[in-house]
């Protein structure tokens, strides 16, 4: 019932709306390691998408060549128009309108949550420290921990870490967030307030691509669930078919082994 | 517990009390036993007994040994000292009878009148008497400076700090050695004529004229204009005259030299030792090449060898005529010499931080120079502090090595005063190495103290 009402109400351009990634023939290597093999993907505005596979299968690299944190050696990669290149002021712009949101974190321990919010908005975008504060405040109200503002991230729990790297992101106003297993490194209390936001941001109509074991949020949010094994994307489809009748064996192998206890 | 076993199920029905510590956990009896009692007193084995006489024995030894030298150490230079020299005796103050004073046979004290006829040499060298008010007042602009940046409480600390570091080593300069250095006009000009470009160079990348990968570097560039303009400035400055007598570095001497020579090691060493360290870690094989390069080489050859070289050899280079300050060939020695060490102790801290720092800051679209200024080194800084003010404490005592090129620093300044017959007794020369090793522990363990501060204070929440 509840994912019914989301995606009718939350995602009208998930279906049509225009391509903000795209990825044609993308291949990637660790040294002599073919890590990415002939990656093909167009991501909608507005669409949201949920990758899961087996640990070493790419997910994280995958989108981690999206926001150029990897290079990628051959094929296209192309973010809202802008092809990855070497050049470095396009890098920048991409990743100044791609969120991620990290397993880890990785905010900066020797600033409060406010001044983790506000750095980027100050130094990349050169907004005003009070309009960049208010903006951040406002964020931090959305992720819900507005009181923790100028608290140090390392006198947070997990779970609220997590939701000041959402918020931390978001203050950059992307066009596209990326999550990295944001739920992996979290005690299983802590789980739910994380994706919780993450589900409310998804209701607003961010495009977002999720690496995650979390099926239930798949089920819920997601418009597209990708498989991957081997550094190669084996099965999408929607949630209900690709977790009701899996096609590839690879995937009902996946599905029964996370599923099934 | 018995309750537990004989029956699974088991339901508390009161709080258990909250009782106090056992005795021997908590005060002054707490600590006696947690620090040596507990492992003196334990006879319930053959072992244990063993061990227990063994640590009383090993107490009373290291007591013993420890409380004989306090206890002569406080004889010789406080109790036995002789403090005051009214009628001007000079050696025989602190002579014995048999070296023709009045002091008993069995007489062994600190001669403190000594250290204080030669205060002055310690203090100033043989500086101008009629100049010393100018060593005076750098002295004291150093002390209220530090302090007030020191202090936690006091207002405007952060623009004191850049007093101290931008303007104050020019006023120092200008006070101590009486500015007004010959320099041709021609340099300066042609020093001007430098700055300029490099502003309407960096005018033209700030406006995007020379296209956007000039523009990327454009912090940089900004950077080198500043340092060219202040460069520029402060030489002017060196050679206008403020009416001040010229006093030749050769006069300096003692603390003053220990000072100059630590001070400016310490205050330059630092930002090189960032740069080089952040060259090391360079994605760009050539900087990060000339980095190991000059790293290793400094970090290969004694200081020793290098203010011989420096003063020795550097001459035999340049070309004939020119006059290279020898306490300026000095300070560029030190100053090198431990910007390498310092790019070391920086790249540890640069290494513990992890990956996710840098990819998170990279996400959020930060230039590689934001990052490293705003998320990297203030993380790094803080982690090595111990290693930083280590370096610091290592140079200081370096400097007293400068004495090998015949600059004397206060142990060059008491070693040369021993030659002084005036003085000559048996107990000269200790009192004057315990005079110097007090002055310099008393500034280094303020150093060692007010770092741990720092590093408690800087410590944020893991």
């Amino acid at each position: 019932m509840e994912k019914e009402m989301i995606r009718t109400d939350a995602s009208p351009k998930g279906k049509n709306g225009d391509h903000v990634i795209e990825i044609v023939s993308m291949n990637k290597w660790f040294g002599s390691f073919h890590v990415l093999r002939d990656i093909n993907l167009s991501v909608r505005e507005g669409e949201r998408i949920v990758v899961c596979g087996p640990s070493g299968s790419g997910k994280s690299t995958l989108i981690r060549c999206i926001n150029r944190l990897e290079q990628h050696q051959d094929g296209i990669i192309r973010v809202d128009g802008i092809e990855l290149t070497e050049d470095l002021k396009k890098i920048d712009r991409i990743r100044s309108e791609v969120g991620m949101v990290f397993q880890h974190f990785n905010l900066f321990p020797h600033l409060t949550i406010l001044e983790n919010c506000t750095l980027a908005q100050i130094w990349v975008r050169k907004t005003p420290k009070k309009e960049a504060e208010a903006l951040a405040m406002q964020f931090l109200e959305k992720v819900k921990i507005p009181e923790q503002a100028s608290k140090y991230p390392g006198q947070l729990s997990g779970g609220q870490q997590q939701r000041v790297a959402i918020a931390r992101s978001l203050c950059m106003q992307p066009k596209i967030m990326l999550f990295d297993e944001p739920t992996s490194a979290l005690d299983p209390e802590m789980i739910k307030e994380v994706l919780d936001t993450m589900i409310e941001l998804a209701q607003e109509g961010m495009t977002m691509i999720v690496v995650s074991h979390e099926m239930g949020f798949a089920r819920q949010v997601a418009d597209r669930v990708i498989f991957m094994d081997d550094g190669q994307i084996v099965e999408q489809n929607e949630p209900e078919s690709f977790f009701n009748d899996p096609k590839s064996d690879r995937t009902k192998l996946f599905l029964s082994q996370i599923l099934g206890h | 517990m018995s309750k537990i076993e004989s029956n699974v199920e088991f339901v508390r029905k009161e709080d258990a009390p909250v009782l106090p510590p056992p005795i021997n956990q908590v005060g002054l009896i707490g600590w006696l036993w947690r620090n040596g009692i507990s492992s003196m007193i334990n006879f319930s084995t053959i072992t244990g007994s063993i061990q227990s006489v063994l640590m009383i024995l090993l107490t009373v030894v290291v007591l013993y040994l420890g409380l004989n030298g306090i206890w002569t150490l406080v004889d010789f230079a406080f109790i036995q000292a002789i403090w005051s020299d009214a009628d001007e005796l000079k050696r025989l103050a602190c002579a014995t009878t048999l070296q023709g004073g009045s002091l008993p046979e069995e007489w062994f004290g600190a001669c403190w009148p000594f250290i204080a006829a030669k205060s002055k040499l310690l203090i100033y060298g043989v500086y101008d008497i009629d100049e010393i008010w100018r060593v005076n007042l750098t002295y004291l602009i150093l002390l209220v400076g530090i302090g007030w940046v020191v202090i936690e409480k006091m207002p405007y600390r952060f623009h004191v700090g850049i007093f101290l570091l931008v303007i104050y080593p020019i006023v120092a300069f200008v006070l101590l050695t009486g500015g007004n250095l010959e320099i041709a006009n021609s340099t300066l000009i042609i020093m001007i004529l430098v700055s300029l470009l490099i502003s309407v160079f960096c005018f033209l990348i700030y406006r995007g004229f020379l296209g956007e990968g000039f523009l990327a570097a454009y912090t940089v560039f900004n950077a080198i204009r500043y340092l060219s303009i202040y460069i520029t400035m402060v030489t002017i400055i060196f050679t206008s005259d403020f009416g001040l007598v010229t006093v030749e570095t050769d006069k300096w001497g003692g603390l003053l030299v220990t000072l100059v020579v630590a001070i400016t090691g310490i205050v330059a060493s630092l930002p090189l030792g960032i740069l080089l360290a952040l060259g090391r870690r360079s994605s760009m094989p050539v900087i990060r090449l000339l980095c190991v390069l000059f790293i290793e080489f400094w970090r290969g050859v004694p200081l020793i060898t290098v203010l011989f070289m420096a003063s020795f050899m550097l001459p035999l280079f340049l070309p004939e005529g020119t006059d290279f300050n020898k306490l300026l060939r000095a300070l560029i020695g030190v100053t090198l010499f431990s910007a390498a060490y310092m790019a070391e102790v920086i790249r540890g801290g640069l290494q513990a931080i992890p990956k996710g720092q840098f990819e998170a800051a990279s996400g959020l679209g930060l230039s590689y120079y934001q990052t490293s200024r705003l998320i990297i080194l203030p993380q790094a800084l803080v982690l090595v502090i111990p290693g930083i003010v280590n370096t610091f404490i290592g140079l200081f005592k370096d400097t007293t090595l400068v004495l090998i090129i015949s600059l004397f620093d206060l142990l060059g300044m008491i070693q040369s005063s021993f030659a002084d017959p005036n003085w000559s007794t048996p107990v000269q020369s200790l009192t004057g190495y315990l005079a110097v090793a007090t002055i310099f522990w008393v500034i280094l363990f303020s150093m060692s103290r007010y770092s741990m501060f720092m590093e408690k204070k800087l410590r944020y929440e893991h």
